[in-house]
């Protein structure tokens, strides 16, 4: 190994890629115009959405009011319902969103209120459909509260104490600092990200120093140089490790940047009712990132950006084009992705045997950083495997490169 | 100095079975001569310059180039190396002038050594119009004298010419065959390969006929034409490489 031509093969390889268009625009126009322009869009679209449910009447439909005429009565008369004229469809017509919510009053239900026997009520809702969840909340918040009337009517009719119903009250009380609410909301969002953006920002300049320098006839020049064959490959892994790394600092912090802002404007212009959606809720959270996890997110990430830079230089050297590398380099993007999505899973926890799966591993213990748990086995064991994978790909791409059948593949 | 011993490499391929691209090949090549190899297409030139340049190794045999062995002293042998091919080419994005400090760099040459280096190539190669502008941009004449700048920037004591004038027009050809021979009026050794006979006729001291990997004949010009009784390069050619029938069952084996 020789820095000083490592540095000079370097420095080369940066000045012809900061001249590149193709590379520019991933490495820096992503990360700088799209990441705020989905933010702000989503943000925007969302309090929107949001808004126009929850000041809207929730259209609910009355079947057999003629059964609980009061009840029904009670629901006409609040003005967060608008009930909807009894029609035979109101199944479809709930699917086709025609109305959120339909309740049915069975035959003898106001009879039936006082016998041993108590009727039913049904609520029909379309679960997974925002606007009817939040109509069927309404309406068993509504029923509850006239059923709590109810009770506490009879009680006093029979001279008992409320306490009768309610012997004691339950609450509940948050004992987690807002940062570690932050991490557990943002945990195991952030790695998936960091995952996604290191891949993309090696990818492009990994094809370009190997497979595209073979297909416009420079590779040969350069290895007609003294410098070993050891440096130049030093020189590209560097090049490449730094777009990675590049492009995943800057898209995170015009993320932070981007989500603060949105909050800001999205709270600002939104007025109360908790409606300024989910980017505002994202930048107040982006604020209560332990500051700390990041950095041992940042440090778990520089292995396995060395990992990436290195496997692609690898999977790129043998291409003979650029067209051909990205054929090799596109599917690998899916095979990294899958991984870090099952790090993201709701119940996929780290354990010993999630903590051998590379990538998996890292949005796992990512996720446990960033709210604030420091498990120093699980990580040591990470970093360790991380570190070794990565010193393997980049074995393996100096081999690769003192290789002529690959170089020279005819 | 370049000395060839028994230089074989063979390749594998897929529908060719084992391919002897360069099968045993012996010759030397002296300081102040220009050595000439000629050969059809496939014949085997550019894998023998490019062990020579040592960008590739030798299955057996060995070739010594300034007294350093091919296999042994690869960085010493392409420091003393200025190697020029079809397949070298510049870098669009970098200016003529970074692309020879590059390569000076590369060399390890000391930023002012490349700075008066830089000046005093262009002037004799007439480079000055276009030293800044970037090599994506140019003619294929101002891309070779670019190329040349950059096999001379380290004033190596061996040239290797890999069909130089491939795809030139004839002025831009002319001025590479000056250019060759200054080269040999300077003292150094000069390999320079071909399947243009004139070229070779008029440039070269001496001359290799290269077929299906073999030296099929050697000599200086007047020896070949004696050996053969013929005066045409081209007849001495086809004649050096067993008539017309084995050229064509050669180039057959191409394909
Ligand atoms: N990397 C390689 N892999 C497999 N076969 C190869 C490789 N390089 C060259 N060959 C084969 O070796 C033989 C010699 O090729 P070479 O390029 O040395 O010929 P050449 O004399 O330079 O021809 P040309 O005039 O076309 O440049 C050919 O049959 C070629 O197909
Ligand atoms: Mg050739």
């Amino acid at each position: 190994m020789n820095w000083n031509a490592i540095c000079t093969v370097y420095f080369k390889e940066l000045t012809d890629t900061l001249r590149d268009k193709r590379t520019l625009i991933t490495t820096f126009l992503i990360p700088t115009l799209v990441i705020p322009g989905i933010i702000f869009g989503a943000g925007f679209v969302m309090t929107k959405v949001i808004k126009k449910a929850q000041t809207e009447a929730t259209s609910v439909m009355i079947i057999g009011a003629e059964n609980a005429p009061a009840i029904a009565a009670g629901i006409r008369e609040n003005e967060k319902f608008q009930v909807v004229d009894a029609a035979e469809d109101f199944k479809e017509q709930i699917s086709n969103k025609v109305i959120r919510v339909a309740v049915e009053f069975p035959a003898g239900f106001e009879a039936g209120i006082s016998s041993p026997e108590a009727p039913d009520i049904i609520i029909y809702h379309y679960q997974g459909e925002m606007k009817s969840s939040m109509g069927r909340g309404e309406l068993r918040s509504f029923l509850t509260n006239y059923r709590d009337g109810l009770v506490a009517d009879g009680l006093a009719e029979r001279g008992l104490p409320a306490t009768i119903a309610h012997p004691f009250n339950v609450e509940s009380q948050n004992v987690a600092p807002p940062e570690k609410v932050g991490g557990n909301a943002f945990g195991g969002f952030v790695p998936y990200i960091v995952v996604i953006l290191c891949m993309t920002g090696a990818m492009y300049p990994a094809m370009d120093l190997t497979a595209g320098e073979k297909e416009r006839g420079t590779m040969e020049t350069l290895l007609c140089s003294p410098v070993s064959r050891v440096n130049i490959v030093l020189g590209k892994f560097l090049m490449t490790l730094s777009a990675s790394v590049a492009t995943m600092a800057l898209s995170l912090i015009m993320f932070a940047v981007s989500a603060l802002g949105a909050a800001k404007f999205f709270a600002g212009g939104g007025g109360g009712g908790g409606g300024a959606g989910a980017a505002g809720e994202g930048g107040g959270f982006m604020m209560l990132i332990d500051p700390w996890g990041m950095i041992g997110v940042f440090a778990m990430i520089v292995p396995m950006a060395v990992l990436f830079a290195a496997g692609l230089l690898t999977v790129s050297l043998f291409a003979k084009s650029f067209k051909e590398a990205q054929s090799y380099v596109s599917p690998l993007m899916i095979v990294v992705i899958l991984p870090a999505v099952m790090g993201t899973l709701p119940g996929i926890e780290l354990t010993w045997k999630t903590a051998l799966v590379p990538i998996t591993n890292l949005s796992l213990v990512c996720k446990e950083m960033l709210s604030g748990v420091w498990n120093w086995h699980y990580i040591a064991v990470i970093f360790g495997s991380q570190v070794l994978y990565a010193a393997l790909a980049l074995w393996l791409c100096v081999k690769m490169f003192n290789r002529e059948s690959v170089i020279f593949r005819a | 100095m370049i000395e060839v011993v028994n230089l074989t490499k063979t390749f594998k391929d897929k529908k060719r079975g084992v391919v002897r691209a360069v099968d045993d090949v012996t010759f030397r090549c002296e300081p102040g001569q220009i050595y000439g190899l000629l050969g059809a297409n496939g014949a085997g030139k550019t894998t023998a310059l490019r062990m020579i340049a040592t960008l590739l190794k030798p299955v057996s045999g060995s070739a010594t180039v300034a007294g350093y062995d091919v296999t042994k002293d690869g960085a010493k042998v392409r420091a003393a190396v200025g190697f020029l091919a079809a397949s070298t080419a510049l870098y669009g994005r970098l200016t003529a002038r970074e692309m020879i400090t590059y390569f000076g760099r590369l060399n390890g040459m000391a930023d002012a050594a490349i700075r008066e280096r830089v000046r005093q190539l262009a002037d004799e190669l007439d480079m000055h119009d276009f030293l800044d502008r970037k090599c994506d941009k140019f003619s294929t004449g101002m891309k070779q004298k670019t190329s040349i700048a950059r096999t001379l920037v380290h004033d190596p004591a061996v040239m290797i010419f890999d069909e130089p004038t491939l795809g030139l027009d004839v002025m831009t050809a002319r001025a590479i065959v000056r250019f060759v021979k200054d080269c040999r009026d300077r003292g150094k050794t000069v390999i320079y390969s071909s399947h243009v006979m004139s070229e070779i006729e008029k440039l070269c001291d001496r001359i290799g006929i290269i077929h299906d990997g073999q030296l099929v004949a050697e000599g200086t010009l007047s020896e070949l034409q004696q050996r053969y009784a013929e005066t045409d390069m081209e007849e001495i050619f086809v004649k050096a490489v067993g008539g017309e029938a084995a050229l064509a069952a050669a180039i057959e084996k191409q394909l």
